[in-house]
């Protein structure tokens, strides 16, 4: 079942046009990565569907059902431009964030509770945001997002500001929330960690879907049967139609050569016509990253 | 719970708990009673330490003029030295001060000297200037063959009573004197809270866009709430200050009128006014102000004063907020707050005018148009405005009230969410028309 589907949504602005005719399908349970370069139309999409802004065209289905306001209760978003009342005290902001989210007072103060409990931070509580630091506050925010239990969480550039430790603390309650049967739409500019979390992604380039599924699929779609050899002597008079992409002397005594070769060509059938040549110490299909994938479907 | 209940309630505890509140809530009612008390206590407590005026009368014709005023602690005495001893004597008397009457001419008295170690009160001057002119004509009158009574009998006083014909044909006695100074307040308060709090609102909303707070709310709650909300809420504290303050005030002045009970009675003898006799118009007017409050209509002008801030305040609140959403920082608002704050100036510029004619075109359009109407209008309320007038009045600010608040939330939707661009008029009227 798919948690969201935003179809064919338009949104145009005075002077230029931020979406058009963008629809995705975001599974129930899955990591989706939203990807895409600066001013692609990534936030506007995110807006839409936090209904910060109206879409002009096209309608947004979360569990099948419309999006209105009601659904507010079921999403989390964590802005890329985010921030916290300065002068409030921890527990009090948690406390108001969560309940203009729907939860009642007391709801509000035992899940903080939990929270703290679990990120390691309890007696934080009476501390003003601005005596904290900035990771500190990043911590504060991401329970601001997800205290209200929402069946999709939004998270828009999460690991800027943290530090490698509490990344990784950040990234672990993200793969736990997923366990636990929520869906996480994660943008970002940080290919690695897409690579790393990522179940789907979406790529929007100048305000158009240019590509989207599972991750997999798209990096096998992007697959361009390259293979990289390591191995010492010349590869010369093969009996095999290849394109020498890259030659490079690899740890001194031998070479590393990235060869292309016909689609329907196995790796074993490389192998076997390698082997008599010269002699092999390494042999890998070379599949594209996400940095790749991105790059190439940008240009 | 609603979630505009919620922000109401947050930018209210907030507010009414920072220092600044609470500092301006105690120094406000203490800078008023101040204003009342102090003069007052001032004038009495010269007057407590007795003080011993010598008087040298080389004229011969002043002797026994002067007695002692036990209230203010003057005595005068009267010395039989040359003016040089009483001089060089003077600094080891413990005399205040001493007078000197030379021989003097009586169409033309010249050389009366007061000397002293300090400047002597205008009270004191002027009480010692009064008795010698009395003195001195009474001596003039008695030359003229001309006695006393019947010089009163010539001065004839003059009052002229000032009643207000209302639509019912009632007769209500007016005074002009306590109907501008209770419109002058009510309108300068009106000015001030609208600006204090109005400022209040714009800070809020730089606050919020300038710690990124913003999108966070604003994906729980629709950026009309957020606006209202946070300008009904500061509208809550600016009214729990003004209660506050007048509060306060009451309490002060009771309890500075119960340690000194016999300034409270008659401040007007203690003023220093040491030239008005008795039979002064000024002094009855002042001896009758409570009489002459009774003329306004006090209930009506404390629901129009509450009225019309109100009114005003939610009216240019609204406009102050979207001013605060166009701007990255405190800086960037100036280009904007000279067309919102324009109109507020003008009617408080024209109040001099208006209250020249307060019921002339001037006032009469300037309490029509929502903009001047809650500054003005409260001007011309004590002196008593027609219904319809004060009803449309109030009609026409409502509407105002709707009206800017719906630009302002079209304004403000959008600038919350833009960062680092110029916004200039063309850019906000472009938002104006933009879709959501």
């Amino acid at each position: 079942m798919h948690l969201l589907e935003a179809q064919h949504i338009y949104k145009r602005y005075a002077n230029h046009e931020a979406l058009r005719d963008v629809s995705i399908t975001i599974p129930q349970q899955s990591i989706f990565g939203l990807l895409g370069p600066n001013g692609a139309g990534k936030t506007t999409l995110i807006r839409i569907i936090n209904q910060i802004i109206t879409a002009d065209e096209g309608r947004i289905l979360i569990k099948g059902e419309r999006l209105v306001p009601k659904h507010i209760a079921d999403i989390g978003y964590l802005p890329e431009e985010r921030g916290l009342y300065k002068k409030m005290k921890v527990g009090e902001q948690l406390i108001y964030l969560a309940r203009l989210k729907g939860l009642s007072r007391s709801e509000a103060v035992s899940r903080i509770k939990n929270w703290f409990e679990r990120l390691e931070i309890s007696g934080w509580s009476e501390k003003k945001i601005e005596d904290l630091s900035k990771g500190m506050q990043q911590k504060i925010q991401f329970i601001a997002t997800v205290v209200h239990e929402p069946d999709l969480i939004i998270l828009d550039e999460p690991f800027t500001g943290f530090d490698p430790v509490n990344a990784n603390l950040i990234k672990d309650e993200i793969l736990k929330l997923r366990e636990q049967g929520k869906t996480i739409i994660f943008s970002t500019h940080r290919m690695e960690s897409v690579e790393e979390l990522c179940t789907h992604i979406a790529l929007i380039n100048k305000s158009e879907k240019i590509l989207d599924g599972k991750k997999q699929d798209i990096k096998n779609q992007f697959r361009s049967n390259t293979f990289e050899v390591v191995h010492s002597g010349a590869i010369n008079g093969l009996d095999l139609e290849y394109q020498l992409l890259q030659e490079e002397v690899w740890e001194s005594e031998y070479t590393k050569s990235t060869l292309q070769v016909a689609e329907d060509i196995s790796p074993n059938e490389v192998l076997l016509k390698l082997i008599p040549h010269v002699e092999i110490h390494a042999f890998q299909e070379k599949v594209p990253t996400i940095n790749e994938i991105f790059i190439a479907a940008v240009r | 719970m609603n979630k505009i209940g919620l922000i109401i309630i947050r930018e209210y505890w907030t507010r009414v708990r920072k220092k600044s509140f609470i500092i301006m809530t105690v120094l406000g009612p203490l800078i008023f009673a101040g204003i009342v008390v102090v003069p007052i206590w001032l004038a009495s407590s010269e007057s407590t330490d007795e003080k011993v005026i010598a008087v040298i009368d080389e004229s011969g014709l002043l002797a026994n003029s002067f007695e002692s005023d036990e209230e203010s602690n003057i005595h005068y005495k009267y010395i039989s030295i040359g003016l040089d001893q009483a001089k060089a004597e003077f600094p080891n008397s413990n005399r205040y001060g001493l007078l000197y009457i030379p021989k003097i001419d009586l169409s033309d008295p010249q050389g009366i000297t007061f000397f002293s170690e300090t400047n002597p009160s205008l009270q004191l001057l002027g009480n010692i200037r009064g008795t010698l002119r009395q003195k001195l004509r009474d001596i003039k009158l008695e030359r003229s063959s001309i006695s006393r009574e019947t010089l009163e009998a010539l001065e004839t006083s003059v009052d002229i009573n000032t009643i207000n014909l209302t639509q019912t044909g009632e007769e209500q006695q007016g005074d002009a004197g306590v109907a501008s100074a209770v419109g002058y307040v009510g309108a300068f308060l009106i000015y001030i809270f609208i600006f204090l709090y109005g400022a209040q609102v714009m800070r809020g909303v730089i606050e919020e866009k300038s710690s990124r707070i913003v999108e966070v709310i604003i994906s729980s709650v629709r950026p009309f709430q957020l606006m209202m909300g946070k300008v009904i809420g500061v509208a809550s504290v600016g009214l729990t200050q003004f209660l506050l303050w007048v509060g306060f005030t009451l309490i002060i002045v009771t309890v500075a009128g119960n340690f000194f009970p016999e300034l409270a009675n008659q401040p007007p003898s203690t003023m220093p006014m040491g030239q008005i006799s008795e039979n002064s118009p000024e002094l009855a007017a002042m001896q009758n102000i409570s009489q002459a409050f009774q003329s306004v209509n006090v209930p009506l002008l404390i629901f129009c004063f509450i009225f019309f801030f109100l009114g005003g305040y939610l009216m240019y609140g609204a406009l102050f907020a979207a001013v605060g959403s166009a701007a990255d920082s405190d800086t960037d608002t100036q280009q904007f707050m000279l067309p919102v704050s324009a109109p507020l100036i003008i009617s408080i510029v024209t109040l001099a005018a208006i209250l020249n004619e307060p019921n002339g075109t001037l006032a009469f359009w300037m309490s029509m148009i929502p903009f001047t109407s809650p500054v003005t209008m409260m001007m011309r309320v004590p002196f008593g405005v027609p219904t319809w007038q004060l009803l449309l009045s109030m009609a026409l600010l409502i509407g105002g009230f709707i009206f800017t608040t719906w630009v302002a939330a079209k304004i403000y939707r959008i600038g919350i969410l833009t960062y680092g661009t110029k916004v200039n008029y063309k850019t906000i009227g472009k938002w104006l028309f933009q879709r959501g």
